[in-house]
């Protein structure tokens, strides 16, 4: 076994000390919930981060830092980009938000296919770092599965999901306009941002050009209105600076530092232990359950087990994923659970490839006042009554409008009337992406190396996770659509773009641990809790069955929410 | 006829045999004085500003050297740039002299504002035909280097954020639409 070889410290004061109510994995976005359900439920809960504490305020050293602030203008010196060429792909690294992302060296895995994993190893995780884009699934994304086969069936259903979203937006903080569409549920919204001029004249046009298009305003976790439970977490008004990775000094976004950590250490039953790398997950054979974890001091190594009668698995999926896969015991001799061999498989992601990119003529009178955290959002359109395409699926769009600088026309590209004519606006540009749906394929898995470890003793992981058919033929289609429709509604020099980049960089890995109703074909049961162990609940990305062309985290806190509330029920009847 | 032709034909006359000759027009090729090492001189960066000037001068608003471009211009090749174009840079400084010598028969810093500016409006229509015609693989010509970088510290510069642009820190709010006029100042971040 695997702990055995472990120096195991017990603290002076023995097990007891070391006992918790319950123990959380992890404290980003979906820790965070557990943290903050299970402390406000009166169960004293111990989280434990693998990474450096970032308390709120205190912790965020670029917040406030203006663009000539550093000294290469937010651009990551060539020999740190070289050392970290998996990294440097990724959209919101910079010079700003560098100490927020881990480093490619320090943490190792091994590709069997190209895989771009992007982490966030601190108190907070990739909560301080998401794009913020808050979508209820839609009842379409949870019947999919079982009415087109291509994966089991979700063990839930919208309705019984709905109130669980109402619940987290309501403390999140989540802006949005009541849109009325069933393939993107209204919630319980803030007020929306707005749409510029150029945006809101492609959205009329897209809205009367087509029947089966909705083109909305995006909905995303910042505070437009903040209302009393906002600021009773210490939060306030989004102040639309847009430095959100930076992590922000008015809480304006929902992240764990700002809103749900805090708000667990209120109730004075959180324990929080940063650099706790977990290794693996405690079974008791007797007891029929799991009884705690074991962890290793990120800078120290020492070992040390914590016990609870209850632990949640929000370490991010695919680490979720390793843990499970490294918490080996008789009883589970391949992985926690892993009675059926299906563990670490049917990982899916999204397929952010095809992009566009449009002038638009005219509103040269027109702009706008700084900047918005969003843009617009058309939700998917394809296959979603009934299959129609010849791919599975399909995908939404983001898509935003914005001038540039400068006026083309000068004569002359040096001197006084240049520097003034490119210190005016331009004209409109406008950029579309597509957030489409991968199929959860058993051969798209992860599983640990036998020959390589990390620095903590613990094997790496190996992705295997690519694209198939399904997704080429579902880029061409946006690809398609997308120059359909930005031609219709009057764009000009519209280019498309596949980027080919590799999965990972979408950074909505899920799956690995799916939910469902047959214990034969899924790992968790419709708590988010395993078939084969009830007191383990996974309600991270991880849980996935599916992954929707709706960004996930917020279905990952509603999953966590209710989660746990589950949990405090089982706990005070006994069950586990 | 400028100086190092006058002195070659003196070379030429006496057969070559002027003693010191050679170090004589080196010490005063232009084209090795800026740019020698990446520990870059009070020269060197003076120089670099002029040139961030001309290109981005002060008018209504500061200019370049106001927000200290010569300075960002060597950082920024020291630490962003691949060796092979640190190269191309670095011998650029010596070649934009050297071709400001032929066209002025003199060097850049003794040149006039009009006469720089001449100079640079033909270095940059040489620069952008290079980059038409270049293979992708290819190297930028040194003068689209120093016109990036001169318009990308310009305008993440406090003046030129402040003063060319509009920069707002803390916002406080969003409006979607508002009237635009020719001439206003666009917004220095996005």
């Amino acid at each position: 076994m695997p702990g055995d070889s472990l120096n195991v410290n017990i603290n002076a004061g023995g097990v007891a000390k070391n006992t918790f109510d319950a123990i959380v994995i992890g404290s980003g976005i979906s820790g965070g919930w557990a943290a903050k359900e299970l402390c406000e439920k009166g169960l004293k809960t111990l989280v434990l981060e693998r990474g450096k504490d970032v308390v709120h305020l205190k912790d965020y050293p670029t917040a406030t830092k203006n663009p000539w602030d550093f000294e290469h203008r937010g651009e990551i010196p060539i020999n740190t980009a070289k050392e970290n060429p998996i990294l440097s792909k990724c959209y919101a690294y910079y010079e700003g938000s560098q100490h927020f992302f881990v480093k490619d060296k320090e943490h190792p895995y091994v590709q069997e296919k190209p895989f771009d994993w992007i982490r966030g190893y601190q108190v907070g995780g990739k909560s301080l770092l998401w794009a913020r884009a808050t979508q209820r699934w839609s009842k379409y994304d949870f019947e999919g599965p079982g009415r087109d086969g291509f994966a089991v069936e979700w063990p839930v259903t919208y309705d019984e999901m709905a109130p669980w979203y109402s619940h987290v937006e309501l403390f999140a903080g989540i802006s949005g306009n009541k849109d009325g569409l069933d393939t993107m549920p209204d919630g319980e919204f803030l007020p929306p941002w707005e749409l510029n001029c150029v945006e809101k004249e492609i959205q009329e046009k897209i809205n009367s050009t087509y029947t089966d298009r909705r083109s909305i305003i995006g909905r995303c976790a910042h505070l437009t209105k903040p209302n009393q439970i906002h600021l009773d977490q210490g939060r306030q008004q989004c102040q639309a600076r847009t430095l959100c990775e930076r992590g922000c000094p008015f809480g304006g976004y929902f992240s764990s530092n700002a809103s749900t950590l805090p708000w667990a250490a209120k109730t004075g039953n959180l324990t929080l232990r940063p650099d706790s790398v977990v290794h693996s997950i405690i079974y008791d054979e007797q007891k029929g359950k799991a009884t705690g974890v074991r962890v290793i001091d990120a800078h120290t190594k020492e070992a040390t087990e914590y016990f609870a009668k209850v632990i949640f698995v929000n370490a991010a999926c695919l680490n979720s994923n390793l843990i499970l896969l490294n918490s080996t015991s008789n009883r589970f001799p391949n992985g926690f659970g892993n009675d059926n061999g299906l563990l670490g498989k049917f990982v899916a992601f999204h397929n952010y490839r095809g992009t566009l990119t449009a002038s638009y003529d005219g509103h040269l009178d027109q702009y706008y006042y700084t900047r918005k955290p969003t843009g617009a959002m058309l939700p998917n359109f394809r296959n979603v009554h009934k299959q129609e395409t010849d791919f599975l699926r399909g995908y939404m769009m983001h898509y935003s409008a914005g001038r540039g600088r400068g006026d083309a026309s000068n004569k002359e590209d040096i001197g006084g009337a240049f520097k003034d004519a490119i210190s005016e606006a331009g004209g409109w540009g406008v950029f579309m992406m597509m957030q489409g749906e991968t199929i959860p394929k058993e051969t798209n898995h992860v599983r640990l190396s036998k020959d390589v470890k990390d620095e903590w003793g613990i094997p790496q992981l190996i992705t295997s996770v690519g694209y198939d058919d399904n997704d080429e033929k579902l880029l061409k289609d946006f690809l398609e659509q997308g120059e359909e429709m930005l031609t219709k509604v009057g764009c000009k020099n519209i280019q498309t773009n596949d980027s080919k980049q590799a999965p990972g960089l979408d950074i909505h890995e899920m799956g690995g641990v799916r939910m469902g109703k047959d214990p034969k074909t899924s790992m968790l049961d419709k708590w988010n809790a395993f078939h084969n162990c009830k007191n383990v609940f996974v309600t991270d990305g991880a849980a996935m069955v599916s992954t929707s062309t709706q960004n996930p985290s917020l279905t990952f806190m509603a999953f966590t929410a209710r989660a746990a509330n589950h949990a405090v029920e089982e706990l005070k009847k006994g069950n586990i | 006829m400028n100086r190092r032709d006058a002195l070659s034909r003196v070379a030429l006359l006496f057969g070559g045999s002027i003693i010191g000759a050679e170090a004589f027009l080196s010490g005063c090729k232009t084209a090795t004085k800026y740019g020698a090492s990446m520990n870059f001189t009070p020269d060197d960066i003076a120089y670099l500003n002029e040139i961030a000037e001309t290109i981005l001068p002060a008018t209504n608003t500061p200019g370049a050297k106001e927000a200290k471009v010569g300075e960002f211009m060597t950082v920024m090749v020291k630490d962003c740039y691949e060796e092979k174009d640190q190269k191309i840079f670095m011998e650029g400084m010596g070649k934009l002299d050297e071709a400001c010598q032929k066209k002025n028969s003199k060097s850049f810093m003794e040149s006039s504002p009009a006469e720089r500016h001449d100079f640079l409006v033909a270095l940059d229509k040489e620069a952008k035909d290079y980059q038409k015609s270049k293979k992708a693989e290819d190297p930028s010509h040194y003068f689209t280097m120093m016109k990036q970088l001169t318009l990308t510290g310009y305008f993440t510069s406090e003046p030129g954020a402040t003063k060319a642009l509009r920069y707002v820190a803390v916002p406080g709010r969003y409006e979607g639409c508002i009237p635009y006029k020719k001439g206003d100042k666009a917004w220095a971040t996005s």
